[in-house]
């Protein structure tokens, strides 16, 4: 990993201890009705890995996540998930391969009380957390079943669309920025919580313009501008990558 | 003034019949206005075609009314499923515009057809044998085919509540309501359950014209008359809520017995005086939630 050149990005930052990739992006382009907004996005991400998507308001990472989840206008390229080329397919039927998608605005349902929220996506296979391992993760979200969803702080909404995606069975999590606006004592539940899920085999990507806290679960980052990955590395070379990191996202 | 009770409660219990009507009627027009966006002018047309499909088993198959309260709604929700799949999928996204000019358009084709074949007087469709007669109460004599309606739509209203309230797939539905996109991206297959849900609208609405068919007789135009007033139901609930739509319906219904008592050159008209004072005080009606 001494070769940082930006040609393909896809390929470096490898790690060699993860598994095979989950996750293949190739060339992928999007569209939100004229608007072009991803040019060419490659990435992969490997079983069992945490990988973070960097980079400014409006680079394209949001739109990346939900390119994969199947839920922007039109994309083009190639999207693998399990070997599985899912770009040409519906949101639903990328959830049943095992997809969960934990949206920027949380998306917690203000007409269901948490419960509901809780048990609305439905299992697609064996192996999700049992409701009990939940409340282990979550124990505010077991004292607050009846309260209606969004009556719950932004810490606890956070915790309840996580939470509600654990349940499902799916292995490969996509959290979109999952800190935005929460106290920093929440913030490290949350971290608590991500490296948790990563001890279990869960796989995950992660988007966030916290770095700080992405550098505290991830094992790999990409760096998106302008709808393009333009760089990668690895956490162990994080400190090498500093000075351009601050300039890639302006801090 | 003295009141004469005997007329009092009969307005009361035609107030209360039209209610029934009002309620299922509107609470069909709430489920669909909240997962598919579209007011459905229709609405009266299918209410229509309950009716008739009631009037053509029992004339048509011998099939007599008890069967035709299950079979019509089926049918007619068939053909609503079907115009939703072939031309109501196509407006999503669109403005409630071009949904209102479609389903009007399609309650004008339905209704033409109809009064082209039946003309506009009505048919005849009697009252089931086990539902004749009338029962007197000591204050009034209760018809027991209008005891029956009044109740029958009660329960199924309040069956309907239950479905999209307590259960898993009325969460589902109640969340594809707020977000399709993102229930979808859970693994839900979203464009059913909207066919789905339009078919249970249309469903409900054809089955209060199989109802209405020993009251009103069977008419085309039956369905364009009581649309009017059902829109202004709507309007004065509000569309958010379902319990809402019962309430204000069955509420609007009596309020109308009363005025026909109490000051019968109104009773057309209050409801719509109503609709007027709610607007000004609660644009978004009276359940409803402003957004």
């Amino acid at each position: 990993m001494v070769d940082l050149k930006v040609a393909d990005p896809a390929a470096k930052g490898g790690n060699a201890q993860a598994g095979s990739p989950v996750l293949e992006v190739r060339n992928l382009e999007a569209w939100y009705g004229e608007s072009h907004i991803l040019h060419g996005i490659n990435f992969d991400v490997r079983s069992g890995e945490v990988v973070t998507l960097l980079g400014r308001n409006g680079a394209g990472k949001t739109s990346t996540l939900k390119s994969v989840m199947g839920i922007i206008g039109k994309r083009t390229g190639s999207i693998k998930y399990e070997g599985n080329e899912i770009i040409r397919m519906s949101s639903d039927k990328i959830a049943r391969l095992g997809v969960a998608f934990c949206p920027e605005e949380r998306g917690i349902f203000a007409s269901l009380d948490v419960r509901e929220n809780l048990m609305l996506p439905p299992t697609i296979r064996s192996g999700g957390l049992s409701l009990e391992q939940i409340f282990d993760l979550f124990p505010n979200l077991k004292e607050r079943l009846n309260s209606q969803g969004t009556k719950l702080s932004g810490g606890e909404q956070q915790m309840l669309a996580i939470a509600r995606i654990l349940r499902t069975g799916a292995r490969f999590l996509m959290l979109d920025e999952p800190t935005e606006g929460l106290a920093p004592v929440i913030i490290q539940q949350i971290g608590h919580t991500i490296s948790r899920l990563k001890s279990e085999g869960f796989t995950i990507l992660l988007v966030e313009q916290n770095f700080r806290f992405a550098s505290t679960v991830a094992d790999r980052f990409y760096i998106v501008e302008h709808g393009k990955i333009i760089d990668g590395f690895a956490n162990s070379e994080l400190q090498a990558n500093m000075d351009k990191l601050h300039t890639y996202l302006g801090v | 003034m003295s009141i004469n009770l005997q007329a009092l409660s009969a307005q009361l219990l035609v107030g209360l019949i039209n209610g029934s009507f009002y309620a299922l009627l509107s609470l069909g027009l709430a489920v669909i206005f909240g997962m598919l966006n579209i007011i459905n002018f229709a609405h009266g047309a299918l209410y229509m075609m309950g009716a008739f499909c009631a009037y053509f088993l029992l004339n048509g198959l011998g099939l007599s009314y008890w069967p035709a309260l299950i079979i019509a709604p089926i049918a007619v929700g068939i053909f609503g499923m079907i115009l939703e799949r072939t031309m109501l999928k196509w407006l999503t996204g669109l403005d409630h515009l071009y949904g209102l000019l479609l389903t009007f358009g399609l309650a004008l084709i339905i209704q033409g057809i109809f009064q082209n074949y039946f003309g506009s007087s009505g048919l005849p469709y009697a009252i089931p044998d086990q539902l004749k007669g009338g029962m007197n109460l000591g204050f009034m004599f209760l018809p027991i085919y209008r005891g029956w309606v009044v109740i029958f739509s009660l329960v199924v209203c309040l069956l309907t509540w239950y479905l999209i309230e307590r259960t898993q797939l009325g969460a589902y539905l109640r969340a594809a309501t707020e977000n399709p996109t993102l229930v979808r991206a859970f693994g839900i297959n979203v464009p059913r359950m909207i066919t789905l849900t339009y078919g249970l609208g249309v469903g409900l609405a054809a089955l209060a014209g199989v109802l209405s068919a020993p009251i009103n007789q069977v008419r085309p135009l039956m369905g364009s008359d009581l649309i009017i007033v059902v829109f202004a139901v709507v309007v004065i609930g509000g569309m958010g809520s379902i319990m809402g739509s019962i309430i204000t319906g069955f509420s609007l219904g009596i309020i109308e017995g009363l005025t026909k008592y109490f000051y019968p050159e109104a009773s057309n008209t209050v409801v719509f005086v109503l609709m007027v004072l709610v607007l000004l005080v609660k644009p978004a009606g009276l359940t409803g939630r402003a957004t």
